[in-house]
């Protein structure tokens, strides 16, 4: 399956299922529309405004191409990846809601200003151990084990956190285990302690603001309905010079309300943030900030406007990361990996405050999707064998769409969200993951001149 | 080739021998939490 367009200038091919990517000039561009359907004299009949020992050098170049498996493959992967889904799992990330409680009432947050449609709750100690214990006693061999410590706020829970991460500490050498602990925030509690503490044990960080002042204080107002951009903004910026501008984000989230969001990821970059991540906001229509179709059109311009001057900045010497532009050719994951999925309800499970578990942090609070707690396991395994299967050979829509290797068939939380199905993907979120992914290739393009 | 630039030739079919080892970060706690991000992530194993 191949995959073509034009962009910024270049021609950009990719040979889906084999993932290589290729950048050619207008005439093997043309050749390439044309290859499958028709014969060689019949291309050269209907490219006649180039020269026919042209278009013969460039059929040439199409063949040797195919023959080394790097033009026309096809998806041979099925097979491979459904025994791949049926194979023993092991759980090795958790996402720890240390506290269903919020300092902030961001209009957009999913938590429902961190209570999940549920109680204020803060996690104990207690439930933060067996959480730890479960997630050890269910790793099987796997060395590496994810935490993040997500709210709500979590810092509103800190000492919780600074416990639970000793906790971890301790079982690794006796466990054969190593840690990786990640804190997102949204500043508000952020001092010196915790800053020290984060830099010392989280391998990332995530900081949550939107961009330009105007745009994060709507968003994201203190409960009193003040902005909290001024609060958090000099803290961010001493956390991002004390981490060496790496192993964290800021992190937004854009809407209806500003469209123009490339200012807002420029914002942030010219306030010298080296690692940046905006991101659409996941919405139902009803909500007057949500995402609509009649939006694309503008979106994929900003991302547009966005790559073409990173590219500036980048050749200027002052570079930066964009989360979702980031993509890895060379080394990035192994087939498996890509077609398999996030990992929720079977690799990656949220806890509750009060020790429930749920398939991702999305669905907390999602009754249905209660999976069991940390004392007694998963009780529920009609989801988790759901999750299991859940891959991009068993949604309708991914098929034969040339981004399924890069966005592993999307989110489930976001397909349950708009179709009450977790293998009927959402639609803009699809739409806007092909244009980043387009970007980002660009980009690599770019890059190598 | 005077045509052709290819920017990456690295298969995914040869990752189908020894990938799935499961050792690399799950995509939602990198940064997204609302997205699948599993494109843009490194194998734990050619770092």
């Amino acid at each position: 399956m191949i995959h073509q367009y034009k962009n910024n200038g270049y021609n950009i091919v990719m040979d889906v299922c084999s993932g290589a990517v290729h950048v050619v000039d207008d005439l093997v561009y043309d050749i390439i529309a044309l290859f499958e359907e028709k014969s060689e004299d019949e291309i050269v009949t209907a490219l006649s405004k180039y020269k026919k020992e042209d278009v013969l050098e460039g059929i040439s170049e199409v063949k040797a191409l195919k023959e080394e498996g790097l033009l026309f493959t096809e998806d041979e992967y099925e097979e491979y990846v459904t025994d791949f889904k049926q194979r023993k799992t092991v759980v090795k990330a958790l996402c720890l809601h240390i506290a269903h409680d919020c300092n902030l009432a961001c209009k957009y947050c999913f938590a429902g200003e961190g209570e999940y449609n549920g109680d204020r709750s803060l996690m104990s100690i207690e439930v933060g151990k067996k959480a730890i214990d479960f997630l050890v006693a269910n790793s099987g061999n796997r060395v590496n084990l994810e935490v993040d410590f997500f709210g709500g706020e979590p810092l509103m829970n800190f000492q919780v956190v600074k416990e639970i991460v000793a906790y971890g500490r301790s079982l690794e050498e006796k466990h054969n285990k190593k840690f990786r602990f990640t804190l997102t925030t949204n500043g508000m509690l952020l001092n010196d302690e915790v800053m020290e503490f984060a830099n010392k044990e989280m391998s990332n960080v995530v900081l949550s603001i939107d961009g330009r002042k105007e745009v994060h204080d709507r968003m994201r107002p203190t409960p009193n309905g003040k902005g909290s951009y001024d609060i958090i903004i000099e803290k961010f910026k001493k956390m991002a010079e004390l981490r060496n501008q790496t192993n964290y984000y800021v992190r937004g989230t854009f809407t209806h309300n500003n469209l123009d969001f490339s200012k807002d990821v420029l914002h942030l970059a010219d306030l010298g943030f080296k690692q940046i991540s905006v991101e659409p906001v996941v919405s139902l229509p009803e909500e007057p900030y949500a995402l609509r179709k009649e939006d694309l059109p503008q979106l994929f311009e900003e991302y547009d406007t966005l790559a073409k001057e990173m590219i500036k900045r980048k050749k200027e010497g002052k570079g930066f990361n964009f989360f979702h532009f980031m993509i890895d050719l060379n080394q990035g994951p192994c087939v498996a990996k890509r077609l398999s999925g996030c990992g929720s309800g079977v690799e990656y499970l949220a806890v509750t405050p009060w020790g429930d578990l749920y398939p991702c942090h999305q669905f907390v609070g999602t009754e249905e999707f209660l999976m069991g707690n940390v004392f007694d396991g998963i009780k529920n395994t009609d989801i988790q064998s759901e999750f299991k299967l859940c891959n991009v050979y068993a949604k309708e829509a991914c098929r034969n769409c040339f981004a399924r290797f890069y966005c592993s068939g999307g989110c489930a939380a976001n397909s349950y969200k708009f179709h009450g199905s977790i293998l009927e993907p959402y639609e803009i979120g699809c739409e806007l993951q092909k244009k980043r992914i387009e970007c980002a290739i660009m980009l690599k393009a770019a890059m190598e001149e | 080739m005077k045509h052709i630039k290819t920017l990456t030739n690295k298969t995914l079919k040869n990752t189908m021998k020894n990938g799935g080892c499961g050792e690399c970060q799950t995509s939602c706690q990198s940064a997204c939490k609302t997205s699948c991000t599993v494109g843009n992530q490194s194998c734990e194993n050619n770092k």
